[in-house]
């Protein structure tokens, strides 16, 4: 299949993308393309322009400060996993970007585009949301942050207001203590997840987070992990425990503890 | 021995262009004023079509099957007892049975405009219930894909034997139903077709990605009413095949007719959502199997019943009854037993037509029998490699002619089986399942073996009375007047290698450099007639006509030579590629120079054929060569999320006389990439109207090359007495025997747990329910 006809622009700033996305109901922006480009081919969406925001310097910028980070829309996954960008997390950023379907994804494919695209199933999403993060959101006039953990409003759906442009995001710093355990699902190398569980522990901070992701929902966040996730603990707990968030279904239920169990275990390694 | 005949792993001649992006496909062709083709395609699965509802404006840029006058519907024939043809018109006309089902045909200047004139088009279809599951289909009252059947069966094939006697001594009786899924068969490159009227040649052009040229030919002419010299078929570079493209397409005859009333070249492209949604499917089969064995190991008696879901229409030129057709015959595999009875059913549903896709019927039928054989292995509490050694067939019977009168060539199936065990060390993982793994994970072994039937010919297919009945396979030869050689042959490579295999023949017999020798084939305008690629016949076929042409020109180019050296005929002989006499010798090229450009060198009594020939070559035991092979695999399952990794894989494989072992070893690893992926991965659902639930390759799951385990392949070499060369096909093996190793190796280590899988792809999913069900069953 092949897309139906769109105009193409390639704005150099940000307020020149915000004023094309107001003067267009039906434009989109596109980063990466990854998830995007077979959509237009599909047809499943048919847009009347598309904003190519790559070119625009503020959103590939990076801004350290002492407790966090601040990545472009637009930094690419691969840019996390070759090292070329800053690790707030003491790698945990590095070793999820890699995982991230297949490096020709990882190459084009960005850490704002994947946030605002909103699949269920995206690991940026539950990493981001165990590790506090949250994005920042630009309308022309100002901006807004709201944090990761309640971007994703629905499949395919975001807080993101339409003019809005998801221009960054911040990524805090854990302390030293804090240990990071990440597992994921797949069928096989690349594809997308069945289950993802994302474990931040800083009790120095007093952060207990879990996450489970790729629920066909926006992540299940649970901020007293501690709780239910021991070592070598019992999954009948976890899948109580998720259960109370609404996954019924029992292979999917099964997955998602077996996912948040083994990112507990290498959390506690 | 220049190394480069028979039996060497030469690198292959086709890299230069394929390894740089060079090779030229369907999508490369730019034909001047070419036009794209979109489809409109049927919606729904089952439903009378009732109006087409085209916009004014777009008129003459949309064209049905009212438009297409005098065209007549694809039919394949045969004349099998029982069997049903279908007449499958190039567009719809009064019904539509599958999804997908070519309706209407879009014609513009880009496929992005075809694709915006197609959703203009309206369809009126009257929905009717859809037959989706084969064994449903056979219910009474099941609705009817043709009406004209009263029923939706094409076909049934029996075996009748007497199993009664055996079973009452058996111990033992062992049943299953085992089901393998739909697939799709998902070359790189999709089928592509560019058509053109050359009106000075009166002439259609029809480029397409193509593994049988000239039986589509045949087809066009014959649906489209040309003379046969109206039609040329091109097949240029083909990224892929494996049995999906040995079809007449409706969309070759809709592009073709399109061409010859615009008088302007079109394309069309199938792209990846019309391939996994509306074009063929492959291997969906249903078996209910019931084993009969002794204590000691013996197996009696074998009885089955298959189904196989063969689809909405009966594909041209193999039919519908090809996959089903065989089951009843080749289930037995390499093992001798006594008594046996089988029946199958070519069922019709509201799915894509099936085709034949690389081992054909045989992948499911060695899924079905190796898992019988490792259930009863486990009921009598034997080793299951023990226990098929028990079985075999062994080489002192050899040739054999087994209870459905197959006949067994050639081979040694007990020492596949033996180097097998021992390469992967069956004991070492038994030791070590029996520890048990620190990850929790469950250590399985699992072997299936199979004997492969290639290059069968026309006795075997005369007997089905199909379109298409292979006969003598004719190579013609060149040498050009530089002392090169060129071969033509009417066989297609969709990857195969023949540049190089075919050339490697061709220098055993006349000693001519690989780097002189050219290969053209599939191209009807230039080579033999030739049924095509298929059946992992090529090698065998085509190979045995060029050795035979090439055996032709030895006496000419010694005529030729013995003059120049101004010997007898009777005192020299080829040697490499020089014609050697007593003192001295000449080159192939110097003679080929004098034949060609300096004719008064001549002797007087010179051949007058010169140096072209066109020679035919038939086995004159055409009932095919059996290659056959061990596999052995061994695997961790994680019980907690059903997902298997494969920790090592053993094939101990016999193909004959190698022509280019690297090029055997490539053909392997192919075919157990595709092996893997039915045993694991692929699966095209349907949902209970017929919708294909897998538009997308995120849907539809193959294996990557993480995926695919570094197989280690160990040959052995049992040349066939029936070929020349004692070369066997051996292109499908790869693919037939991977689903059945790894389900069996899975259900070696959840035997434990008392679960046992019989359905493929065993995913995930699956074994998770299948741990499931167990728990709950010991809990109840």
């Amino acid at each position: 299949m092949k897309p139906s006809s769109f105009d193409y622009a390639v704005p150099r700033t940000l307020d020149e993308a915000v004023a094309l996305l107001n003067g267009d109901p039906a434009a989109k922006l596109i980063a990466g393309g990854q998830t995007l480009g077979p959509m237009l081919n599909l047809r499943l969406v048919q847009p009347t322009l598309l904003i190519d925001i790559t070119r625009i310097p503020e959103l590939t910028r990076i801004e350290e400060t002492g407790d966090g980070i601040v990545f472009g829309a637009c930094v690419t996954h691969a840019a996390f996993e070759d090292g070329r960008v800053p690790d707030p997390a003491g790698g945990a950023l590095r070793r999820v970007a890699r995982g991230i379907a297949y490096r020709a994804v990882r190459t084009r494919g960005t850490i704002g585009g994947s946030l605002a695209h909103a699949d269920p199933a995206a690991d940026w999403l539950s990493c981001l949301a165990a590790l506090g993060a949250e994005v920042i959101a630009y309308d022309g006039h100002g901006r807004r942050t709201m944090p990761v953990a309640t971007l994703m409003t629905g499949v395919f759906e975001t807080a993101i207001r339409e003019g809005e442009i998801l221009e960054g995001v911040r990524v805090p710093r854990p302390s030293k203590q804090a240990r990071f355990g990440y597992y994921k699902i797949c069928r096989k190398t690349g594809e997308f997840a069945e289950a993802i569980g994302a474990v931040l522990f800083d009790p120095e901070r007093g952060v207990h987070r879990a996450v489970a992701g790729a629920t066909e929902a926006p992540p299940i966040v649970i901020e007293d992990a501690a709780a239910f996730l021991q070592e070598d603990g019992d999954l009948d707990a976890v899948k109580a425990r998720l259960g109370e968030h609404g996954l019924t279904d029992p292979y999917s239920l099964q997955l998602h503890a077996v996912a948040l169990q083994r990112a507990a275990m290498e959390a506690w390694l | 021995m220049t190394g480069q005949g028979i039996g060497a792993s030469v690198p292959r001649k086709e890299d230069d262009r394929y390894m740089r992006g060079r090779g030229q496909y369907v999508g490369d062709i730019r034909r001047p004023g070419m036009l794209e083709v979109a489809f409109v395609r049927s919606p729904l699965a089952h439903a009378r079509l009732r109006a087409i509802h085209v916009p004014e404006a777009l008129t003459g840029r949309v064209y049905t099957m009212d438009d297409l006058d005098g065209v007549n519907a694809i039919r394949a024939t045969s004349t099998l007892p029982g069997y049903k043809p279908t007449d499958q018109w190039p567009l719809a006309r009064g019904k539509v049975r599958q999804v997908g089902e070519l309706v209407a045909m879009c014609v513009a200047p880009t496929r992005a405009e075809a694709e915006d004139v197609a959703a203009q088009i309206e369809l009126d279809l009257e929905e009717l219930p859809a037959v989706v599951d084969m064994l449903a289909a056979r219910r009474s009252g099941a609705p009817l894909v043709h009406e004209a059947f009263g029923d939706n069966i094409y076909l049934v094939s029996s075996f009748d034997g007497d199993i009664e006697s055996a079973a009452a001594r058996a111990d033992v009786k062992v049943t299953r139903e085992i089901r393998t899924a739909r697939q799709c068969m998902l070359p790189i490159e999709g089928r592509g077709v560019v058509a053109e009227w050359n009106a000075r040649l009166d002439q259609l052009t029809v480029w397409s990605s193509a593994q049988m040229p000239h039986i589509v030919r045949t087809g066009l002419s014959e649906v489209l009413n040309l003379r046969q010299a109206q039609v040329r078929v091109i097949p240029p570079d083909v990224g892929g095949g494996f049995g999906y493209k040995g079809i007449l397409l409706p969309e070759e005859v809709c592009l073709s007719w399109l061409a010859m009333r615009l008088g302007r070249p079109v394309r069309w492209l199938e792209d990846r959502r019309e391939h996994l949604t509306a074009n063929a499917n492959c291997r969906e089969h249903h078996y209910k199997i019931t084993g009969y064995a002794t204590r000691d190991g013996r197996l009696l008696a074998v009885e089955a019943e298959a189904h196989v879901d063969s689809g909405a229409y009966s594909s041209y030129p193999f039919s519908a009854c090809l996959e089903a057709g065989q089951v009843t015959s080749i289930l037995p595999g390499v093992y001798d037993f006594e008594a046996y009875r089988a029946r199958a059913y070519a069922v019709a549903t509201n799915k894509p037509p099936i085709l034949p896709y690389r081992g054909v019927g045989r992948t499911g039928v060695c899924f079905a029998m190796e898992l019988l054989i490792d259930a009863l292995a486990r009921e009598i509490g034997m080793e299951p490699h023990e226990f098929r050694r028990r079985n075999l067939v062994r080489p002192d019977q050899m040739p054999f002619e087994n209870i459905t009168k197959k006949y067994f060539d050639s081979g040694d199936y007990p020492e596949a089986l033996r180097r097998a065990v021992e390469a992967l060390d069956v004991d070492a993982w038994r030791r070590r399942q029996a520890q048990g793994e620190s990850d929790g994970r469950r250590i399985g072994v699992g072997i299936s073996m199979y004997c492969e039937q290639a290059a069968h010919g026309t006795s075997v297919y005369a007997a089905w009375g199909v379109p298409m009945i292979p006969g003598f396979e004719q190579a013609a030869l060149r040498i050009t007047p530089d002392g090169g050689l060129e071969i033509r042959v009417g066989t297609h490579s969709h990857g195969q290698s023949h540049e190089t295999t075919f050339a490697q023949v061709a220098h055993e017999v006349l000693g001519i450099a690989l780097e002189k020798i050219h290969l053209v084939h599939g191209d009807t305008a230039l080579t033999p007639y030739s049924t095509g690629t298929w059946g992992s016949r090529a090698m065998v076929m085509a190979g045995g006509a060029i050795a035979a042409a090439c055996t032709e020109l030895v006496p000419r180019l010694l005529g030729i030579g013995a003059h120049l050296l101004q010997q007898s005929a009777s005192a020299v002989r080829l040697d490499g590629d020089r014609v050697v006499g007593p003192e001295g010798s000449v080159s192939i090229a110097d003679i080929a120079r004098v034949w060609y450009l300096a004719p008064q060198d001549l002797p007087l009594d010179a051949d007058a054929h010169g140096l072209e020939v066109t020679a035919g070559y038939k086995l004159e035991r055409d009932t095919g060569t059996f290659s056959y092979a061990a596999h052995a695999v061994a695997l961790a399952v994680d019980t907690d999320t059903g997902l298997v990794e494969i920790l090592d894989y053993v094939i101990v494989e016999d193909g004959g006389t190698l022509v280019n072992p690297m090029v055997v070893d490539g053909q392997i690893y192919g075919g157990v990439a595709q092996g893997v992926g039915t045993a694991l991965y692929e699966e095209m659902p349907f949902d209970s109207h017929g919708q294909p639930l897998a538009s997308t390759l995120s849907d539809y799951m193959i294996p990557g090359p993480t995926e695919v385990p570094a197989v280690r392949i160990l040959h052995m070499e049992t040349p066939s007495p029936l070929s020349a060369f004692g070369i066997k096909g051996i292109g499908e093996g790869g693919a037939i025997a991977p689903p059945a190793a790894i389900a069996n190796a899975i259900n070696d280590a959840l035997a434990p747990l008392g679960v046992e899988m019989t359905e493929s792809p065993v995913s995930p999913h699956r074994i998770f329910n299948a741990i499931r069900a167990a728990r709950d069953e010991t809990a109840a």
